[in-house]
């Protein structure tokens, strides 16, 4: 059982994103990058899933900024091997089509049984990236999974549906997965394991050329929402401002 | 004060029927339901020595298993006194089987060192726990609230997961100008290292501000690191991640190396107890100086423009008293301020109640709830009002908001809760502490 993870980093929101000149990108030269917190999710899968079988887990990551650090916290927690692309512009916002056909190209040359991606990254809300590789590698694919159960050749995955309902159903390997969350909070890999393996493990690069360029979207225009209404701060003392909140709510006919 | 908690009654192990004859005479005796325990054949080998040997061939791990059961440290251990661990229990479940690498109760020590006060056999919690809890770490079992702290402590160089480059945006607030390093490298005589609960939480910043009108009006030369300040860590090396501390001592080293100080003066035991005690082990030595120690030796030049009419308790922090032996210097500064009635706890200076902050346990509110039968900081505060104090003053970022929150908890709001910071700057620019 070979899985690959498919990882990618996004701004830091610790930080106050701000446009950059030309209004169609966050400003990237000043932000922090981390990991996606969905593709977190989707190691912590497939390293229960190493737990349980022998299998073996692979990450994949875009050369994006501080991304050693993603690849490497994944070895440290338990992934056999971490590979690199290169071949773009590592500074730039990568969409999702590109990303997936980038992706592609790498698991062409890769025997693999399950795919397991975030089920959208928290900047771009794209949600994409599992349905075009599963149509790009023309195998099954899933989005929103929530369970994942290996029954032999095939997969038993639970995927969150509409209105709080759940939905069980079996896909043949390989395949790939969007995954919304892991059965376990994703584990924790101490800082003295991820030295250990910054000094031990290697990152492996694979530069990636695209021959077909992906047609691609282009943004006109990125901002902040406008502002609409405003915020009324109450003040006086906690007795007041409660008395003061119940007769708002009165008025609005809420209670 | 009543032995609060959770604590189990004794089990009697009294047999109903019980004869005792003399191996010698053949005498019989009826002791059935007699209270000496000693009369039921115990076995002492009974038990294994894997567990300690475990233990033991950790760095640090080795005295866990020299404990004789004295129970010296019973009385004097914190968290004994609220809940089912201490020093000797911890001995004793090891000994019976407990598997501390994964149990619960190895977060729960705050590396108080209270018990290694007064410990015949020099057993040290304040190494055994960090050594195991490393291991415990490295395996993934790490509670998940501490396993965030340590993420954001790697990620942005202090444990609140704050953006680092906002560290200094407390200066704004505090009417004088303090001066970064980065922005003006002159050489400077007193590194203010600011550390991150004066930095970021609400409260310690306004300690901060008043601390910087303090030197300010000593004409103190001082200046700060601004946002290439990175906590120094010593708690979450305490924790258990020593790869964590090491790789920002690098980051500290780097960044000092930069600059040229006479001294750094912190606000923070914990930090100061990592440049007084951790960093020469690693070759790199500074002069160090808790703020108080500082503000001490220049009290006779401290003008008070008022007074600060109250009553006042002081809470000696572990790692400045215990860890450190300064019990001076902050009671120097307390009496100093003209209006001042300084009363002390039952437990101060080296017998310390310990806040509940130190050794990661300010990261384990709620891990640890499940385990004591009040927090620890709730215990000191109602220590400290049943003193008759007005003001909780305390010396350490870690305790405004931890002994703040067990005062509205324990229905002690009418206790304050000052750094003396700024109580000096209160009394120094005749403000009224009541406001
Ligand atoms: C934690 C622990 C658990 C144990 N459990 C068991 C068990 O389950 N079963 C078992 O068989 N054994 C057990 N033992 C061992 C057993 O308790 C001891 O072997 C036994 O008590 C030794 O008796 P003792 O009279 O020689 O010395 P002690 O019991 O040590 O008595 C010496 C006494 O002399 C007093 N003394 C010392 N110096 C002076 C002085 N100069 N002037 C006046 N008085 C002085 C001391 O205060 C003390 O009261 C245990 C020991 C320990 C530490
Ligand atoms: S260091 Fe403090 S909290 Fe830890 S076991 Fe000793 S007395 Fe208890
Ligand atoms: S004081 Fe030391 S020897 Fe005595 S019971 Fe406690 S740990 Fe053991």
């Amino acid at each position: 059982m070979h899985i690959v993870v498919a990882m990618r980093q996004l701004a830091d929101l610790v930080e106050e994103l701000e446009v950059n000149g030309d209004g169609t990108d966050i400003d990237r030269d000043f932000v922090k990058f981390v990991s996606n917190e969905w593709d977190e999710a989707a190691l912590e899968e497939a390293l229960t899933i190493k737990d349980e079988s022998a299998a073996s887990v692979t990450v994949v990551a875009l050369d994006e900024p501080d991304v050693d650090q993603t690849l490497y916290a994944a070895l440290a927690k338990g992934a056999d091997r971490a590979v690199k692309l290169t071949g773009h512009d590592p500074s730039a916002w990568v969409r999702t089509r590109e990303r997936a056909q980038r992706i592609a190209s790498f698991l062409a040359h890769e025997e693999f049984d399950l795919v397991l991606t975030g089920v959208q990254a928290a900047d771009d809300l794209d949600g994409q990236l599992a349905g075009i590789l599963g149509s790009t590698l023309d195998i099954p694919h899933a989005a929103v999974v929530v369970g994942v159960e290996l029954t032999g050749s095939s997969l038993r995955v639970a995927q969150e549906l509409g209105g709080g309902l759940v939905g069980v159903s079996e896909l043949e390997l390989p395949a790939v997965l969007g995954v919304q969350a892991a059965r376990q909070a994703p584990r924790y890999a101490s800082i003295t394991r991820i030295r250990q393996a910054m000094q031990t493990q290697k990152i492996e690069e694979q530069e990636v050329s695209l021959e077909v360029t992906t047609p691609q979207v282009t943004v006109r225009r990125l901002y902040p929402p406008e502002k609409q209404g405003g915020a009324t701060m109450l003040t006086g003392s906690a007795k007041d401002v409660a008395t003061e909140i119940v007769n708002i709510l009165r008025s609005k006919g809420l209670v | 004060m009543p032995v609060g908690g959770n604590k189990q009654a004794p089990v009697i192990t009294e047999l109903e029927e019980a004869i005792v004859v003399s191996p010698l005479s053949g005498r019989e005796w009826d002791v059935s339901g007699a209270t000496s325990r000693m009369l039921e054949s115990r076995v002492l080998t009974d038990y294994g020595s894997a567990g300690f040997a475990r233990i033991a061939a950790l760095e640090g791990g080795e005295s866990l298993e020299y404990c004789y059961g004295c129970g010296k440290c019973v009385p004097v251990c914190p968290v004994d006194l609220v809940s089912e661990y201490g020093p000797r229990k911890i001995h004793r479940r090891v000994q019976t089987g407990l598997d501390l690498f994964r149990s619960d109760e190895l977060w729960m020590c705050t590396t108080c060192g209270n018990c290694l006060r007064v410990c015949p056999k020099q057993v040290n919690m304040i190494e055994v726990m960090p050594a195991v809890r490393e291991v415990a770490m490295a395996d993934g079992t790490i509670p998940e609230e501490l396993q965030q702290v340590m993420e954001k402590t790697f990620r942005y160089g202090n444990a609140l997961g704050e953006n680092p480059r906002r560290r200094h945006a407390w200066t704004k607030g505090a009417d004088v100008e303090v001066r970064v390093l980065a922005n003006d490298p002159r050489p400077v005589d007193v590194l203010f290292y600011v550390e991150d609960y004066w930095s970021y939480h609400p409260r310690g910043q306004q300690a901060a501000q008043a601390f910087a009108r303090i030197l300010t009006s000593l004409d103190v030369d001082f200046a700060i690191l601004g946002s290439e300040e990175k906590t120094l860590g010593d708690s979450q090396r305490l924790a258990g991640e020593k790869g964590l501390f090491e790789s920002l001592m690098e980051q500290v080293v780097e960044v000092l190396s930069k600059y040229q100080f006479n001294r750094i003066v912190t606000p923070d035991p914990h930090g100061f107890n990592a440049l007084r005690k951790i960093y020469p082990k690693y070759g790199h030595d500074y002069e160090a100086m808790h703020y108080s120690q500082l503000l001490a030796s220049m009290i006779d030049r401290i003008e008070f423009q008022g007074t600060l009419d109250a009553k006042v308790t002081f809470h000696d922090p572990c790692y400045l008293g215990r860890h450190n032996g300064e019990y001076e210097a902050p009671r120097k500064l307390l009496e100093a301020i003209p209006g001042v009635e300084l009363l002390e706890m039952g437990r101060c200076r080296e017998n310390s109640y310990c806040c509940g902050g130190g050794g990661g346990g300010m990261w384990l509110d709620g891990f640890n709830s499940n385990h004591a039968s009040e927090r620890l900081s709730e215990r000191r505060v109602r220590e400290a009002a049943e003193t008759g104090a007005d003001i909780l003053a305390v010396a350490c970022p870690y305790e405004v908001s931890r002994f703040e929150d067990a005062a509205k908890s324990t229905g002690n709001e009418h206790l304050r809760v000052m750094d003396i910071a700024e109580m000096l700057d209160i009394a120094m620019r005749a403000q009224d502490w009541r406001i």
